[in-house]
């Protein structure tokens, strides 16, 4: 975002524009866009200082970097825009290492034809996003690419986290007897998008849980400090593949406990509609954390404590298991909770 | 109940359309058997309660046993 | 959830299980079999098979449409589906099913194919309206609860006079291949049968009623007891076929009796009678030819069957040699008997089709009871002893 605007020119025509191919071929169209909408929406000295890059000094101890896509469709959904998705989504998968969030990058990939007026939306709700969790994006890139090579537009971010001292959250450190934890109610985000996708069309009020957990993470780690082994959000995939993920990665099994796992009745009802397990649904403002069990009533209280774990649960514990299945106690017996196979599809029978 | 057989099903604040072309005599508050969008049939509320005493009859006898 | 919460009480299915094992004959064993991929589904998922005693064991059934379809179908509509102007439209659980050498539905998408998945057959008739100038072929497989709404679909089609849908017919018939199971000369090839009694479907038995069970209950002196997909249904209907077992009685049951009726769902069953008539023989994947086993269009709608109006040819394709299905889906041998199981055959790379759907009996005890495996033969081991 090189651009420094001085000639006079018409005005972005926020409302009815769309975007053009020239809004991505780096003439003053290019500039315009980026000041008239990114600028405005993102508002900070770095971005305004019109660098290719910008500069930050770097604290002392142990830092952290993640990258992330975003291509959730539809890009519009109740609770939420793939601009917030992008901007919380980056600041969990940093808050999961314990690590206080610090700055972002956004670049975006937009398919010509793409209204304006839609893209101010998605810039100002990243804005607020990001000026909420007091970490700005302060670097960022436009393309624009020809109709049907894009679905409206792409997001990738990056960002970066400092981590406190002492703390080291790996995905191998989960340990038999560790207690596993989720911060709330699960598969409200994936409920939500589903209930606007094409074709599975259905009516509920259920909004998509999409935030920013590094608060909560903060006050976790206050709690439980180096007991907090790890932290994963279930994002795709949901509880099942965080779960699973964990167990292999360190070589653990779990047994968890059906009635404990946080479900709203709605997410619950609408499954049941589409044929979908809640396991396998995605979150975007939950945590999984595994707790070395000294800590685990500490941590809990004050997860919740924070508004975004007022719902939190202790939902099972880590066991000693080669062959790393995740068991679940149901109403009526037990089952192993696997990976989704493919996608998720509503099943017909 | 709307046009051309659909109708508003709910469930715990979860709507969708279905089609009720496959049965007869849809009111509203019926509770439907549903598949792949259509009802196939309706529950009957009182063999519904019914099937639930031979249930709990048939678990006491168990707890007894 | 009313009429769905109240039928999953776990206690009252403990309590309901203590019975059935104060009832089961500790002198011998029971087998009975799900026929419907949707009871398999629930014994899996809420893991009923951990409240039953050791001698009362559950054989899961061909009852998944998916996995049943004969890879030749699924070649046949992936080569549709590559001609120009063709739109397939399909449940989605149909994408992922294996044909010949790997490919896939969803495979054939990503190759450029035009396939899209629907949830209603109804939203396939609404893509034909939309896009006149593209051929919507409705993949329509299933039992007797999916044959209505394509049907509908057909006869809305033809009242629309929509030219440019029509439809890929592998509807099958769930009487037909129960008879199969326990008739087959295959199965004295496969093994000794030991099946005391079914469970009856569900949501089919609202379709086509309880009556048409009554032939083999007594021509194979079979109970049968249809039940409802809950788990508190399925283990009632457990308790109702040890106690048939007992007494020597063979009666067609009816647990599902909230909404399932004696001769079922008259409208449902015109409205096919309209447009469908038996094929004399269907391929079952894993059962091999049932007679009478699946429905094809009426002559007098030849136009609307993909089949004629695309000179649809259905290759001979063969499975793994090595694949159990054929002798799971009759009873005769478990998914873990399967040298393929769990080897190269996962839910993640499906050989045969009871790995395709979460319905088929390898895709369910892979998913849901794959760590039973162990104790169970502990299990087994006691009780024998």
């Amino acid at each position: 975002m090189n651009m420094m605007i001085k000639a006079y020119r018409r005005k972005l025509d926020v409302a009815n524009g769309r975007v053009d191919l020239s809004h991505g071929a780096g003439g003053r169209a290019m500039g315009q866009l980026i000041e008239g909408i990114f600028y405005k929406a993102f508002d900070n000295d770095w971005l305004r200082a019109g660098n290719d890059q910008s500069a930050f000094s770097v604290p002392g101890g142990r830092m952290v970097m993640t990258t992330d896509g975003y291509v959730v469709s539809p890009l519009f959904f109740p609770g939420g825009n793939i601009g917030t998705l992008s901007v919380h989504g980056t600041i969990n998968d940093i808050a999961m290492a314990g690590a206080v969030p610090l700055y972002l990058s956004a670049s975006f990939i937009i398919e010509e034809g793409f209204p304006f007026a839609d893209l101010e939306r998605i810039a100002q709700s990243m804005g607020a996003a990001s000026r909420e969790a007091g970490m700005p994006i302060i670097t960022g890139d436009t393309k624009v690419v020809e109709r049907g090579k894009a679905d409206g537009v792409f997001i990738s971010t990056a960002g970066v986290g400092l981590v406190p001292d002492g703390l080291d959250l790996r995905s191998d450190a989960a340990r038999p007897g560790d207690a596993v934890i989720i911060s709330g109610s699960i598969g409200d985000h994936g409920v939500a998008v589903m209930s606007k996708r094409e074709n599975l069309e259905f009516d509920t009020d259920i909004v998509s849980d999409s935030a920013a957990l590094h608060g909560l993470v903060a006050d976790m780690v206050a709690a439980g400090g180096a007991h907090i082994r790890l932290m994963r959000d279930p994002t795709r995939g949901g509880i099942a593949a965080t779960l699973n993920e964990i167990a292999s990665q360190s070589r653990v099994g779990f047994r968890i406990d059906e009635d404990k796992i946080p479900l709203k009745p709605q997410v619950a009802a609408a499954c049941e509609f589409l044929g979908l397990d809640p396991l396998n649904v995605a979150n975007e403002g939950k945590l999984v954390a595994v707790v070395a069990p000294e800590s685990a009533d500490a941590v809990l209280a004050a997860m919740r404590a924070h508004p975004l774990g007022s719902e939190a649960a202790l939902v099972g514990h880590v066991v000693a298991d080669d062959n790393c299945f995740v068991q679940m106690t149901t109403s009526c017996g037990g089952r192993i909770v696997d990976w989704l196979s493919g996608e998720q599809l509503p099943r017909i029978c | 109940m709307l046009p051309d057989n659909m109708a508003k099903v709910t469930l715990d604040g979860v709507s969708k359309i279905v089609s009720t072309a496959l049965i007869d005599d849809v009111r509203p508050g019926d509770y439907l058997v549903l598949h792949v969008g259509y009802a196939l049939a309706k529950i009957n509320p009182e063999e519904a309660e019914r099937t639930l005493a031979l249930i709990r009859q048939a678990a006491a006898m168990g707890d007894a046993g | 959830m009313k009429y769905i919460d109240e039928y999953r009480d776990g206690r009252l299915a403990k309590e309901i299980a203590r019975q059935i094992a104060a009832l089961a004959d500790p002198a011998r064993a029971y087998y009975f079999m799900e026929f419907c991929g949707g009871h398999t589904h629930a014994i899996s998922r809420y893991g009923l098979e951990d409240l039953l005693p050791a001698n009362v064991r559950m054989i899961h059934g061909p009852g998944c449409p998916v996995c049943v379809l004969p890879i030749g179908r699924i070649d046949a509509a992936i080569a549709l589906a590559m001609r120009p102007k063709i739109t397939l439209c399909t449940y989605g659980d149909l994408m992922r099913v294996p044909g010949s050498n790997g490919s896939s539905l969803l495979k054939a998408k990503a190759a450029g194919a035009d396939i899209r998945m629907v949830y209603s057959t109804l939203d396939a008739l609404r893509i034909a309206e939309a896009e006149l100038e593209r051929e919507v072929v409705f993949f329509a497989i299933g039992f007797e609860t999916t044959t209505p709404p394509t049907a509908l679909a057909l006869k809305a089609a033809i009242a629309k006079g929509l030219g440019n849908f029509s439809i890929f017919c592998n509807h099958v018939l769930t009487p037909a291949a129960i008879q199969n199971i326990l008739e087959s000369p295959d199965v004295r090839k496969l093994g000794t049968i030991k099946i005391d009694g079914f469970v009856g479907p569900a949501h089919v038995s609202t379709v086509i009623g309880t009556e048409p069970y009554e032939f083999f209950a007594g021509k194979f002196q079979k109970p049968v007891v249809v039940a409802g997909f809950e788990p508190l249904d399925v283990i009632q209907a457990i308790l109702m076929l040890v106690r048939q077992v007992n007494d020597g009685r063979h009666e067609v049951e009816n647990q599902y009796i909230r909404a399932v009726t004696a001769l079922g769902n008259e409208k449902a069953q015109a409205e096919v009678a309209n447009f469908f008539e038996l094929r004399e023989s269907f391929e079952w994947r894993g059962l091999g030819e049932v007679p009478y086993g699946a429905l094809r269009l009426r002559p007098q709608y030849v136009a609307y069957d993909a089949e004629k109006r695309f000179s649809m040819v259905t290759p001979a394709a063969k499975d793994n040699p090595a694949c159990e299905c054929g002798a799971i889906l009759r009873g005769v041998k478990k998914p873990a008997d399967c040298k393929l199981f769990g080897t190269v055959c996962t839910s993640d790379t499906p050989i045969g089709s009871c790995m395709v759907s979460a319905e088929g009996a390898c895709a369910a005890h892979w998913t849901y009871g794959r760590f039973r495996k162990k104790a169970r033969q502990v299990d087994v081991g006691r009780a024998v002893a």
